[in-house]
C-alpha cells in the first residue's frame, strides 16, 4: 500500500459521522475490503450488522456489575482475583483466546492499566476502548509519569500510595477492581454498580461517591 | 531498533481525555476484524505484526482504524483471499461511485 500516496490534509481530524463523506484513501480501502469479503461470500452484510450490534451491547456497565458483585460477595471476589477469565463466565462473558487478570486497589496500592504497544483492552467486560486509551500520549506517558497522567484526569493519588502500572498484551488483559467508596454499606449491588465508572476500572479515576 | 508502535516511556504531550463516539466506518472495520477472527482468517498477533511493519510514516499519520485497515488489506492479500489488483479495482470502483468526495 505504500505506493499509494495521500496528503495529510485529506485525513479528517474529526472522524466522520455515519452519513459523512468518506475522505481518505484508507477509508475507501476499508469499504473495498468489506465489499470484496461480501462478494467472495466470506462475510455477509447480516453478520456485519450483528457484529456491530454485539459490540454496541457490551459497555462499561457490564464491568460495573462484576465490580459490584465483587464488592458484595466475598467468595466471588476471591474467584475473580484468582482467575478473572473463569469468574466472568458467571456473567455469561467470554474472554475468547485472551486471559483476564483482575487487580485490586487497596489503601496501599493503586493500579492503572495501559497498552503501550497497541490498544489491548478488556473488551469483553468494558466494550471498546476510549480514544485516549489508544492515543500516543497515554501509551507513551502512562508508564513513565503515571501520577502526572492521572492528574490530567483529575485524579490525585497520594504519594504514600504505591502506583502500579500494568502493560497489557494481546493475550493478557487487565481490569482494575476499584475500592468500594466509603459510606456505601447500605447500598444494593445494583446501586453500587451505578457508582462504578469505566475510568475507575482502567484506574485513571476513582468510583463515584455515594 | 524501536518500532513505530513501541511508545512506552517516550516523551509526549498531554492526554486528550475528551470523549469520542465511534463512527459507523470505524464500527464496520472493527466488525470485519471480529468476524475474520471468528472465521479463523485473522489472529490478533498477526494483526499486530502487520500494523507494526507499516513503517513510521504510515503508523504516525494514519488514524487508529486506518492502521487496522492497512494491516488487514496486506494480511488478506498475503493469505490469497484476494489480490492487490482486485483491491485496486474495487477502490477505483468505490471512488468513482463516491465521485469527488473520495480521496
Amino acid at each position: 500500500m505504500q505506493e499509494h500516496t495521500h496528503s495529510h490534509d485529506e485525513m479528517p481530524h474529526a472522524p466522520p459521522a455515519q452519513d459523512e463523506k468518506i475522505h481518505s484513501y484508507y477509508q475507501v480501502l476499508g469499504l473495498a475490503l468489506k465489499e470484496l469479503l461480501i462478494e467472495k461470500k466470506i462475510i455477509t452484510p447480516a453478520e456485519i450488522r450483528q457484529a456491530i450490534e454485539f459490540r454496541d451491547s457490551i459497555t462499561p456497565a457490564t464491568g460495573a456489575k462484576i465490580v459490584a458483585r465483587a464488592w458484595t460477595d466475598h467468595a466471588y471476589k476471591q474467584r475473580l482475583l484468582a482467575n478473572g477469565t473463569e469468574a466472568i463466565k458467571e456473567f455469561g462473558l467470554d474472554m475468547g483466546a485472551t486471559e483476564l487478570v483482575v487487580v485490586e486497589n487497596t489503601p496501599a496500592v493503586h493500579h492503572v492499566i495501559v497498552c503501550t504497544l497497541c490498544s489491548c483492552y478488556p473488551r469483553a467486560v468494558l466494550g471498546l476502548p476510549p480514544s485516549w486509551y489508544k492515543s500516543r500520549e497515554y501509551r507513551a506517558r502512562a508508564v513513565r509519569e503515571p501520577r502526572a497522567v492521572l492528574r490530567e484526569f483529575g485524579t490525585v493519588i497520594p504519594e504514600s500510595v504505591e502506583l502500579r502500572v500494568h502493560d497489557s498484551t494481546a493475550d493478557m488483559r487487565y481490569l482494575v477492581l476499584p475500592m468500594r467508596p466509603e459510606g456505601t454499606g447500605k447500598l444494593t449491588e445494583q446501586q453500587l454498580a451505578a457508582l462504578v465508572t469505566r475510568d475507575s476500572m482502567i484506574g485513571v479515576s476513582l468510583p463515584k461517591s455515594a | 531498533m524501536r518500532g513505530p508502535h513501541d511508545l512506552g516511556g517516550l516523551p509526549a504531550g498531554p492526554v486528550d481525555t475528551s470523549p469520542h463516539d465511534m463512527t459507523f466506518w470505524e464500527k464496520q472495520i472493527d466488525a470485519l476484524n471480529a468476524l475474520l477472527s471468528q472465521k479463523g482468517l485473522r489472529r490478533v498477533d498477526e494483526n499486530r505484526r502487520y500494523i507494526e511493519t507499516l513503517g513510521h510514516d504510515a503508523y504516525n499519520s494514519l488514524s487508529y482504524y486506518e492502521r487496522w485497515t492497512a494491516a488487514l488489506a496486506r494480511q488478506l492479500i498475503d493469505k490469497g483471499v484476494f489480490t492487490q489488483d482486485e483491491v485496486d479495482a474495487k477502490v477505483a470502483e468505490i471512488r468513482a461511485r463516491l465521485g469527488g468526495d473520495a480521496a
